[in-house]
């Protein structure tokens, strides 16, 4: 292990390091305690310059009920829900597929398309901008729940693609000649054979691509216009020009809209770092 | 009896199967991603306000960046954001080694390090916009605390684009914590024995035996921080929307400026497209060193966006 274990140092070092690392992650999260403990206070605490201070009077509740009350917030969140779900699975589904044709038949040109699709996960928004704009009001998708969802799907299908296939290569390939043998299908063997085994991997990678839809702003902002199809990034920033100098509103707005992706992570962490990490201790 | 198709299909479906199981995918793609890249950068080469007609202009918006102030602010701006978020991986790293430790409650804390990665980067903005608040921001009262005069790093040109970059490192180091949290627990111990077994400590372990262990960890945290750092754009969109006059501007932004408030599309065509060579570099970097692994040992690397 590296670096030592610090139970083998001497005691002085292990409080020493203990009170550090408390120190480290009060220093880290100071951010986002100020937003937190902004988003409690009342506006008269703000415009009075009492940023700092405990609050004078604390307004939990009138500052959540707030920003759900005075604003569509309850709206954006719905939308942003709308936006990402179907966007996960579709790309799930997608790259599940693509995943597996890559992964585990030989064919020319394999190499090729891997590295379209890898290649689409890295390109920058702008590049696709005026094009997918025009063809989301060319077939009237645009201002819709659709534009953003045919495009999240299309988008995440890249990176999906990418870690899929590197997944499916890992299993072994006997179960899929054993199959083959007793003249299952192709198709078959997709559905009852491998994606049984894929659990592990569509639950990292669905978290993973959850908090990507989700916390997307570009494409929220280019896409749609209205607020009834507004995520919530993009919705949180209007607001921002509502409510400009109350920061504990925009504050309380904050929260709310990291709360969904915070939520999984949390639930989630095993999968979500496994996904993200996948395949890097390696090579 | 089987019809003619139905036993050719038996015999031969290895074969026409993994077309199938691409064809959804692929053609999403083709659609969406690659006929919109060839799309700009024909465009590019047009006049176009997004509704007439377009007029051919050859290398006309190339031409005229050359000339625009605003894009060679952009590409500073781009320059400083790509060397300072190959910061982060260091930083990371050194997280990383310094939690790296099995003590009570640090799997907690190792997940309130992962926290900024996880939330949108609208959050992350509005974070550091209320941080970076002139009159009463925590930096500012810190800065009065240390008898220091207040300064409003968000209207200041010469601030600017580093203060959002400090915004954009937090998430960016977080992300390299935990790739390097994975690295480190996937180390040789037996190298590492063998190491300390030869007085090897410190800064040499470190540097001889420790890094080039980490070598697909280092390669993937800096080429998701390089990516990062050229698409930086939601956090300039929140924090000045490219202000005060286009200081803290990157090309993602320009373009978008460009693009939706100048409507001038085949402009900011021209900048998407400068954009995208710059970024061809590290994706070819990129994949001919999976190539390379695919031939030879299995060497992989996931990346996000």
């Amino acid at each position: 292990m590296f670096p030592r274990p610090i139970e083998k140092r001497a005691v002085p070092f292990q409080v020493s390091y203990r009170v550090l690392v408390v120190l480290a992650l009060v220093l880290w999260m100071l951010p986002l305690l100020a937003i937190a403990m902004t988003s409690i206070r009342s506006l008269e605490d703000i415009t009075t310059g009492n940023y700092w201070g405990l609050p004078r009077d604390w307004s939990v509740i009138d500052n959540y009920l707030a920003i759900f009350t005075a604003s569509k917030i309850g709206r954006y969140l719905l939308n942003s829900l709308i936006v990402t779900i179907p966007a996960v699975a579709g790309s799930l589904a997608l790259a599940t597929m693509a995943g597996f044709a890559l992964a585990k038949y030989r064919f020319r040109g394999n190499f090729f398309i891997f590295a379209m699709f890898i290649a689409g996960n890295f390109i920058p928004y702008q590049i696709l901008l005026i094009p997918v704009r025009d063809l989301a009001i060319g077939t009237n998708v645009y201002n819709t729940f659709w534009a953003l969802i045919l495009f999240h799907t299309c988008f995440q299908t890249g990176f999906s693609i990418f870690f899929m296939r590197n997944f499916i290569a890992d299993l072994p390939d006997e179960i899929m000649e054993s199959a083959r043998v007793d003249g299952v299908g192709e198709w078959k063997i997709f559905v009852y054979l491998i994606i049984p085994l894929l659990r592990p991997a569509l639950a990292a990678l669905g978290v993973l691509i959850f908090t990507f839809v989700w916390n997307d702003y570009f494409w929220a902002l280019v896409l749609v216009q209205d607020d009834a199809y507004r995520p919530i990034t993009a919705g949180l920033s209007s607001l921002r020009g509502q409510w400009i100098a109350s920061w504990n509103l925009i504050a309380a707005g904050s929260i709310v809209a990291a709360l969904p992706p915070v939520i999984m992570f949390f639930v989630m962490q095993k999968q979500f770092i496994a996904g993200l990490t996948m395949g890097t201790t390696k090579g | 009896m089987m019809s003619k198709w139905a036993l050719y299909w038996k015999h031969n479906q290895q074969k026409w199967m993994p077309f199938v199981f691409l064809a959804p995918a692929t053609l999403f793609f083709l659609v969406l991603i690659v006929y919109p890249i060839v799309e700009s950068l024909r465009l590019s080469f047009f006049k176009w306000d997004g509704l007439g007609e377009k007029n051919w202009v050859g290398g006309g918006n190339y031409v005229e960046l050359l000339s625009d102030h605003r894009f060679w602010l952009s590409v500073r701006n781009t320059f400083y954001w790509t060397v300072f978020f190959l910061i982060a991986p260091v930083v990371g790293l050194l997280l990383a080694i310094f939690l790296n430790q099995k003590i009570r409650g640090i799997r907690f804390v190792k997940s309130m390090f992962f926290f900024p990665f996880v939330i949108s980067q609208v959050v992350v903005g509005l974070v550091f916009a209320w941080f970076y608040e002139p009159h009463n921001g925590l930096l500012n009262e810190v800065l009065k605390f240390l008898g220091m005069s207040p300064i409003a790093i968000l209207s200041n040109e010469n601030w600017v684009t580093f203060g959002i970059i400090a915004a954009g490192m937090w998430p960016q180091v977080a992300y390299c914590l935990i790739i390097y949290l994975t690295g480190l627990s996937g180390l040789s111990p037996t190298l590492i024995e063998a190491a300390r077994l030869d007085r090897a400590k410190g800064w040499k372990m470190l540097w001889y035996i420790i890094i080039p262990q980490l070598r697909s960890a280092t390669f993937v945290a800096v080429v998701i921080s390089v990516i990062g750092a050229l698409r930086s754009f939601d956090l300039i969109s929140i924090m000045t929307g490219g202000g005060p006059y286009d200081s803290s501007s990157v090309l993602a932004y320009f373009m978008y400026d460009q693009t939706m408030f100048s409507y001038r599309m085949g402009y900011g065509a021209a900048i998407a497209s400068v954009l995208f060579v710059l970024m061809d570099i590290y994706i070819v970097y990129f994949l001919i060193r999976l190539w390379r692994g695919e031939r030879g040992t299995s060497d992989r690397s996931i990346l996000g966006n």
